[in-house]
């Protein structure tokens, strides 16, 4: 049986242009070659949606192996494609902890066999993320899983020395350090943004200095090693000057912003809705507004999820005892929308830089190319004329810790293409029966 | 009053209702029969993750003196402690039929997520959580001030005008939070010191002055000067050099009692470190108000579980 073949008509492209397009054997055909080769394909009006590329999340929390209660290798992808991810970056804090060749090809190999997304691994940059011995970073490197970027995400690497060794030798393979920056001292405890409001609601302090200090120490040493240094969820308005600075000055840095951290503030924490407790924690009005326009002068170089779903349970309780974090695949292309597309900072060509091409850049893996002639079919239809009340249907992995639940939010993924492979289809992801076998086919074409 | 969770949430009406009604519950306790009997068939769970027992008492008096059934369930000893979730501990009171949960958590927030949550119907009584707020002690405050200053005529009164300093760890005071909202509301002016350590990086929207010199504060005259306890693990977490250095600076020994006005009210919400925060000369001395406040503690209580628990209950 040979493959469905899809050809997609009068499709918007991020410049604004229109064209069809024709998608056979994994492969792009955009323009008026796309109607030659259209007969038996699967046609789909596109007259008022975008096609981007296939959207790349350079901070996902898959959670298997260890957590499956929260999410699995194939559920997290199947929220990735309904969100228009074709490939995600797995962050390493599984358990075992992803500080081995034997773990991240295990990841690998999950993805493959699930179909909905590449599943890149991120190996850890310490051993069992404990930071005090180097993880096995050059075997993760030349593993079948190529691991090119390394973090202990959920810990700072916060010992100076440890941090200075991990930047030199992952430049041997050209890796990066993604550092999820915060004094774990000045933080011990914490539970929201340090201001009058923590003051007023008696929450722990979480202090913008403690994400800043640590990225103005990682600069100095990215610049003193000449390393490549990838800041994950930058969340203030310091950090913002300091990577500004830093960028001007020559230093190899890249920095991240989640989708939540461009759209809510610290007022949310008001109610102790744990939904809304994640970390870093949200921050004030006025770093909302630094994160947005860095994002659109290029001081921030993508948008990342850092989709961390958790059990009901662990959101279902007082605001200390709630783990952190959200989930956040499905909805960032319609956050990302909101927050810098409808208040006109970036326009789609810019989205589809900050959340596909730049992050396979950065994580150095080929992907993220543009919607053209010969290029691999990963491929996003966006239909951005509608706004919805963002509810628990739009979630399509196991975490429902959703703070945008019941929100409107505008526009929506109605498919996805990963490798030619419609991995959603009219809103709706496939089966999962039919994207492990649709996955097993594709791999035989090669 | 469907709930009560802060005293931020209460207008100066519905604050001097409470005090009003705490008049009332105050005249009981003068009467040979201490007991009313308005809560007959109510249940009253007093749900203590911490340890207070002078705050768990004094609800269990206010409860029993309104004739309600008492049931306590503290930490110590039950499923509570080993880490049986807020939420099932709630549903097992909910079925139960509680009728009003009083809850004492370390948690900041732990009575609003009650409250908010849909595990339990019953009204919610926030008996102090975490560094969040402690209504009924601030209430009780208020009732203690109220009642120096207006003694009989107490009742429709607020606190015009009156100075209240509040001395010492401010940043971890649930006390010291409810106090500042309620006084400000009821007309008081509050002013707060301590080492700087030992304040909210940013108080700019407090209705309240900020002081770190104690010395100052008691030159300026206040009606009110509410010393506030220091835990031991402050002492070790660098926020002062030393317990002497701390009395030295910010503690009311008897120096700096006698160069406050014979009528200046002094306050504590207990319980004292005697030679630290506060002297013995000061804590025993006639301008110390620490026993009149445990008293007007049954009273306040009484009045916050009668309005929670009589008459219909509001939807919200
Ligand atoms: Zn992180």
């Amino acid at each position: 049986m040979s493959r469905e073949r899809f050809f997609i008509e009068g499709a918007t492209l991020v410049d604004g242009s229109s064209a069809d397009i024709l998608i056979s054997d994994g492969t792009l055909t955009v323009g008026a070659d796309a109607k030659t080769g259209s007969q038996d394909a699967t046609s789909i009006d596109a007259s008022g949606l975008i096609a981007l590329p296939g959207l790349v999340d350079l901070h996902t929390h898959l959670r298997e192996p260890g957590y499956e209660q929260s999410e699995t290798v194939l559920s997290g992808t199947r929220a990735a494609a309904a969100g228009g991810y074709t490939t995600v970056f797995a962050m390493a804090n599984t358990s075992p902890v992803a500080d081995t060749a034997g773990v991240v090809e295990q990841e690998l190999s999950l993805g493959l066999a699930a179909g909905y997304a590449t599943v890149q691994p991120i190996g850890a940059v310490t051993m069992g993320l404990a930071g005090e011995r180097l993880a096995e970073l050059g075997a993760m490197a030349a593993s079948r899983a190529r691991v090119r970027v390394f973090s202990d995400d959920g810990m700072c690497v916060f010992d100076p020395l440890l941090m200075r060794r991990a930047l030199e030798y992952v430049k041997a393979f050209d890796g990066v350090i993604a550092q999820h920056a915060q004094e774990p001292r000045l933080t011990a405890g914490a539970q929201m943004n340090e201001g009058a409001l923590s003051g007023t609601l008696g929450l722990a302090g979480w202090p913008a200095v403690a994400e800043e200090s640590i990225i103005a120490r990682d600069v100095l040493l990215a610049e003193h090693v000449g390393s490549r240094l990838h800041v994950c969820h930058v969340s203030t308005a310091g950090s913002v000057d300091i990577i500004r600075w830093a960028k001007a000055r020559g230093i190899d840095v890249t920095a991240e912003v989640t989708p939540h951290h461009l759209l809510l503030t610290e007022e949310l924490v008001a109610g102790y809705d744990a939904r809304f407790k994640v970390n870093p924690p949200l921050r004030r009005e006025e770093d909302v507004q630094a994160l947005r326009s860095a994002l659109a002068d290029g001081t921030i170089d993508i948008v990342a999820t850092d989709h961390a779903p958790h059990p009901i349970e662990a959101k279902d309780c007082e605001w200390d005892a709630a783990a952190n974090g959200m989930v956040g695949l499905e909805s960032a292309l319609s956050v990302v929308h909101k927050a810098v597309v409808e208040t006109g900072l970036l326009g789609w060509s810019d989205v589809a830089r900050v959340m596909a091409q730049a992050p396979a850049r950065i994580g150095r893996v080929e992907r993220g190319r543009p919607v053209a002639s010969g290029f691999r079919a990963d491929v996003v239809l966006y239909d951005p004329n509608k706004t919805d009340v963002f509810d628990v249907d739009r979630l399509a992995g196991k975490g429902v810790n959703s703070p945008y639940l019941g929100r409107e939010l505008p526009g929506r993924v109605l498919w996805t293409f990963h490798g030619g492979t419609a991995t959603v289809r009219d809103g709706n992801p496939i089966a999962k029966d039919e994207a492990a076998s649709l996955a097993k086919e594709s791999e035989q074409h090669g | 009053m469907r709930h009560l969770l802060s005293t931020r949430d209460l207008d100066r009406d519905a604050a001097i209702g409470i005090l009003d009604v705490a008049e009332d519950m105050a005249d009981v306790a003068t009467r040979e029969v201490k007991k009313l009997p308005t809560l007959r068939g109510k249940t009253v769970v007093n749900l203590f993750f911490e340890d207070s027992t002078r705050t768990r008492i004094s609800f269990e008096a206010a409860a029993k003196r309104l004739s309600a059934d008492v049931i306590t369930f503290s930490a110590k000893g039950s499923s509570v402690s080993k880490g049986e979730s807020l939420k099932d501990t709630a549903q097992t009171l909910a079925a139960m039929g509680a009728d009003a949960v009083v809850i004492r958590h370390s948690a900041s927030g732990a009575p609003h997520t009650l409250a908010s949550s849909g595990w339990i119907d019953a009204g919610i009584l926030n008996a102090g959580d975490g560094t969040h707020e402690h209504p009924t002690q601030a209430l009780l405050d208020a009732f203690t001030m109220r009642k120096r200053l207006h003694g009989t005529a107490s009742r429709g009164k607020d606190l015009d005008g009156l100075r209240v300093t509040i001395v010492g760890d401010i940043l971890h005071s649930r006390v010291a939070r409810s106090n500042v909202w309620l006084l400000d509301t009821l007309g008081a002016e509050v002013t707060l010191v301590a080492p700087p350590t030992l304040l909210p990086v940013d108080t700019n929207q407090w209705p309240a002055g900020i002081g770190y010199d104690l010395d100052t504060a008691i030159a300026d005259d206040p009606d009110v000067i509410m010393m506030l306890r220091i835990q031991a693990e402050r002492m070790n977490a660098a926020f002062f050099p030393n317990a002497r250095e701390y009395s030295r600076t910010w503690g009311l020994d008897a120096e700096r009692l006698v160069r406050l006005r014979p009528d200046t009210m002094v306050m504590h919400p207990g319980p004292m470190i005697r030679g630290l925060e506060i002297s013995a000369a000061a804590a025993d001395s006639p301008r110390s108000l620490v026993r009149d406040q445990v008293a007007s503690g049954v009273s306040v209580r009484m009045a916050a579980l009668y309005l929670l628990l009589s008459g219909d209950r509001e939807v919200n």
